[in-house]
């Protein structure tokens, strides 16, 4: 026998097992994947959204949108950035997670992680991006002086092409990968969710509906985030906003939203009218420990009211300053409510006893490496890195130096 | 395997080996001698366990032995092996306890329950499943089934992503806070291949476990396999359990 | 058609990358790498390299044959060693290393025979409050061969939760040899020479037949040829806790 484990696991842990009503396994105690492991759903599900939303423009050329494009893009490959830093703080080891390129087991979903972000990033955003951009870096790296130059010839590959084929090439290199980036998109968010939903031993994740749903929830946080930036933009650099594009973004997140309820709520009349034996200790769990966060949080908050909001929008005639604020609400309070969604899914499944008998808690420690400090910090970064990508690409610098250029 | 790996590992063999040998008399019941794994033929056995219910005290001793012998954290947050204990009311209704994690046993005999119809005692451990979701999980491959049946953990390349944990419908996994990589029951590997019994079976007081080879002759498994009507745990989750239980009440997940 | 240049410029970086993982994966790194069966391989061997911490009763009998023989014909038969004495592989090595321990308080006994109404039926328990309270349990029984100094005068020493939901019921004051014939041989060995079950109604109809003189009994009084089809009274009724009432 051994002893001496960390001081705040043993609080946490003895903390935990205090919580328990009824009874639970006694390894149940633990939770295992807990607040960052709720992060990283969020993040690549908005990577997966914001990608859906851009590839509007090119592939079902909805023009109204093509003011955000870039800025669709850039969100994207901010928050892939972040995307795996979760995943590697979470580890027990994560100085061994090379093994998963090295070794990975076919049967497992969590395998495919590794490739599947690599073919997302390097094989689909990045080539995008740079094809969408690489006249304007071309055009930058001839005014940029000392080291900036070089770095925008790097990131241009040096090319020096701007013919008018060129430049159609590139449109048309641009919607090719936009056309295979949307199954790929499908797939980076679709297999977190078969990751949950092939769980055969935890009935609250192990649905058929859950890749479904999760891609769902995704593009509706996606569009909610990019929404949100362009008006929080526009506001930060005293930019004027395309209402007609505000107003196309809304129309889609409202068809996102509706569908995604749509799923949502089918997943919960399924259970309940089929009420296998998880349906007694899921009803208690969603009454009792997850009431604010699905109920209130998730399903009110976050998906009814904005939507009440949004419809509101289309159907009356209010002014534009109104119709931004309500925007910019809808989009906070989904943006929150999908958070609360990947929370009720990664610990709700983590708050009952697979002995159907018990209930159990989650005390999210406030510091340390899985603690709602590194939570938040998480969060931040993917914004930080767009500040910065929004300042080494700038997505209107084609409209104020070189307009003869704008696709 | 390098040869840097390979010497070390072959330098350890001789203390071990040496131990083995000393303890080789101690093989139970089998004519065998200490195996070294190079005698130790896994594809000649299938390793499974019997539970018989009736037999149960609840005494914890081999929650306890389980502890010492495998070195699993002394807090009662980690388990290889646990008891439950049942109360099934007139009415319907199951009361279950863990006693495995009890600060201590109780002070005094409580008075009898009248409601009660039906009470008992149930050691859960890892099922050793023949078909494990826990391994089908595994995104490294660090864990995996042995030719003899038994699941293992190789701690020195679990990477600590606790799938295998959320996979495991029973909950016999659980992440081992001082390598922090994923533990489990082993079936005391390191005994029965040397021809001892598990240390929980080695202590039960009352026969209550019963360990054996499936592929096995004249084996108190087989024996029991025969003569028990057997129940599994969660059997339409198709793990295909190994841990096969006698007189399981129908209440017991 | 010619390759537009940019189309050259990234094919050559994608090349690149892709030359340099096929490189690394089929050239320079060892196939070991890339296999996880050689390390579940590994794995196994240091699996069964580690430490045996429980001996294991074979190997105490080396050393210890007369207390093997002593617990061998009594109760504590098929008990192990080191339940009691805990793991003790360090001293069947060397016997000069730690010692095991030999427990000897109330408590180490009362961990399997304090009464626990789960336990199974016919195991002996005992109350802590009522049997010999704060004696140690040894100065009374030989922890290798534990015969009770008395032969257990109730049935309740084995049957305890059976003794004490009758203490409960409408039943409290009936003896068990009113319905259970019990022979002298169930005290040594229980399982061979199982006490009887009423195999007729008559036995019941001592006290609950029209008739019948037992004045607590009158409450419950059944027309025999009547009643129940034919089955015996305690098929239907548990004769511990009649109509499960206390």
């Amino acid at each position: 026998m051994s002893s001496a484990i960390p001081a705040s696991l043993f609080e946490q842990l003895s903390h935990q097992l205090s919580q328990v009503t009824g009874f639970i396994y006694p390894n149940e105690v633990e939770t295992q994947w807990a607040i960052l492991i709720v992060v990283y759903p969020y993040i690549t599900g908005i990577v997966a959204g914001a990608f859906i939303l851009a590839s509007l423009v090119k592939v079902f050329n909805v023009v109204e949108v093509q003011p955000i494009y870039r800025l669709a893009l850039l969100t994207a490959l901010a928050f892939m950035l972040v995307a795996g830093m979760p995943l590697q703080l979470h580890l027990g080891h994560p100085e061994r997670a090379y093994e998963i390129f090295m070794t990975p087991q076919t049967t497992s979903a969590m395998a495919m992680f590794g490739f599947v972000y690599l073919w997302y990033l390097l094989g689909i955003l990045l080539i995008e991006i740079w094809f969408e951009y690489r006249a304007q870096l071309i055009l930058m790296a001839q005014q940029a002086k000392g080291v900036m130059k070089w770095v925008y010839s790097a990131l241009s590959l040096f090319s020096k092409d701007l013919s008018p084929e060129a430049i159609a090439f590139d449109k048309k290199a641009s919607k090719f990968v936009t056309i295979i980036g949307i199954p790929s998109a499908f797939l980076l968010h679709g297999y977190v969710g078969f990751i949950f939903g092939s769980v055969k031993a935890n009935p609250w994740w192990g649905s058929v509906l859950m890749p479904i749903v999760f891609l769902m929830s995704a593009i509706v946080s996606g569009i909610a985030m990019v929404m949100f930036l362009y008006i929080l933009v526009s506001l930060l650099r005293n930019e004027k906003l395309d209402m007609r594009c505000l107003d196309k973004i809304g129309l889609f997140l409202l068809v996102a939203i509706i569908v995604d309820f749509a799923l949502e709520a089918l997943d919960y009349i399924h259970r309940i009218y089929q009420s296998e034996e998880s349906i007694g200790i899921l009803a208690e769990l969603v009454s009792s420990r997850l009431f604010t966060s699905m109920v209130i949080v998730q399903l009110l908050l976050g998906m009814l009211l904005p939507l009440v909001i949004i419809a509101f929008v289309r159907i009356t005639r209010v002014n534009e300053d109104m119709r931004r604020l309500l925007y910019f609400t809808s989009s906070l309070l989904i943006l929150v409510g999908i958070f609360s969604m990947r929370w009720n899914v990664v610990i709700g499944g983590q708050l009952y006893s697979k002995s159907f008998r018990g209930l159990m808690a989650y005390k999210m420690e406030l510091t340390g490496i899985e603690s709602l400090m590194t939570a938040l910090l998480l969060l931040a970064l993917p914004f930080i890195i767009l500040t910065v990508l929004y300042r080494l690409l700038p997505p209107q610098w084609l409209e104020k130096n070189a307009p003869a250029m704008v696709h | 395997m390098n040869k840097r790996e390979f010497l070390k590992d072959a330098i350890l063999f001789f203390p071990a080996a040496a131990t083995l040998q000393a303890l080789a008399p101690a093989a139970e019941g089998s004519a065998e001698t200490a195996k070294t794994p190079a005698d130790y033929d896994a594809t000649r056995h299938w390793y499974g366990m019997g539970v018989d219910v009736d037999k149960c005290i609840g005494c914890n001793r081999c929650v306890e032995a389980c502890k010492a012998e495998n070195d699993v954290p002394e807090e009662p947050f980690f388990f290889r092996t646990w008891i439950e204990r049942y109360q099934i009311h007139e009415n319907g209704e199951t009361t279950v306890e863990c006693i495995s994690t009890r600060a201590a046993p109780p002070e005094q005999a409580e008075p009898e329950d009248p409601s009660v119809v039906r009470t008992f005692f149930v050691p859960k451990l890892c099922n050793q499943c023949a078909h494990p979701p826990c391994v089908q999980v595994c995104p490294v491959g660090a864990t995996f089934q042995t030719q003899d049946g038994v699941v293992l953990v190789d701690a020195e390349r679990c990477i600590g992503c606790r799938y295998c944990i959320q996979a495991c419908p029973y909950g016999a996994r659980y992440l081992n806070p001082k390598t922090r990589t994923a533990d489990k029951c082993t079936f005391c590997y390191h005994r029965i291949t040397e021809g001892l019994l598990p240390a929980c079976v080695e202590v039960c007081p009352t026969e209550a476990r019963i360990f054996g080879d499936l592929k096995g002759k004249a084996d108190r498994l087989v024996r029991f396999h025969r003569v028990n009507q057997i129940s599994v745990l969660k059997p339409d989750l198709n793990t295909e359990p190994k841990v096969l239980y006698a007189k399981l009440d129908g209440e017991v997940r | 058609m010619r390759l537009p240049e940019q189309v050259k410029r990234l094919g050559f970086v994608l090349a690149a990358i892709v030359a340099m993982v096929l490189l690394l994966r089929f050239v320079i790194l060892p196939p070991s790498m890339f296999s996880a069966k050689p390390h579940q391989a590994a794995a196994v061997v240091r699996e069964m390299a580690k430490p045996v911490h429980h001996a294991g009763v074979a190997a105490c009998r080396e050393c210890h044959e007369e207390q093997f023989q002593e617990k061998y014909g009594g109760a504590h038969r098929k008990i192990g060693c080191e339940n009691c004495h805990g793991p003790s592989a360090a001293h069947a090595a060397d016997e000069n290393a730690e010692k095991p321990p030999r427990p000897r308080e109330r408590e180490f006994c009362l961990r399997c025979h304090a009464y626990d109404a789960a336990r199974p039926n016919g195991f002996p328990q005992v109350d802590p409050q009522q049997h010999n309270p704060r004696k140690k349990c040894l100065s009374c029984h030989e922890a290798h061969d534990p015969v009770p100094p008395k032969n257990p005068q109730e049935c309740g020493g084995c049957h305890g939760r059976i003794e004490r939901t009758k203490a409960l019921s409408t039943h409290a004051l009936v003896a068990c040899a009113t319905c259970h014939a019990v022979d002298e041989r169930h005290m040594t060995e229980p399982r061979l020479a199982l006490p009887t079950k009423p195999g007729s109604r008559e036995v019941c109809g001592q006290c609950h037949a029209p008739g019948s003189t037992d004045p607590a009994a009158s409450k419950a009084v059944v027309d025999m040829a009547k009643h129940g089809g034919t089955y015996v009274c305690w098929e239907c009724h548990y004769a511990h806790l009649p109509e499960g009432r206390k």
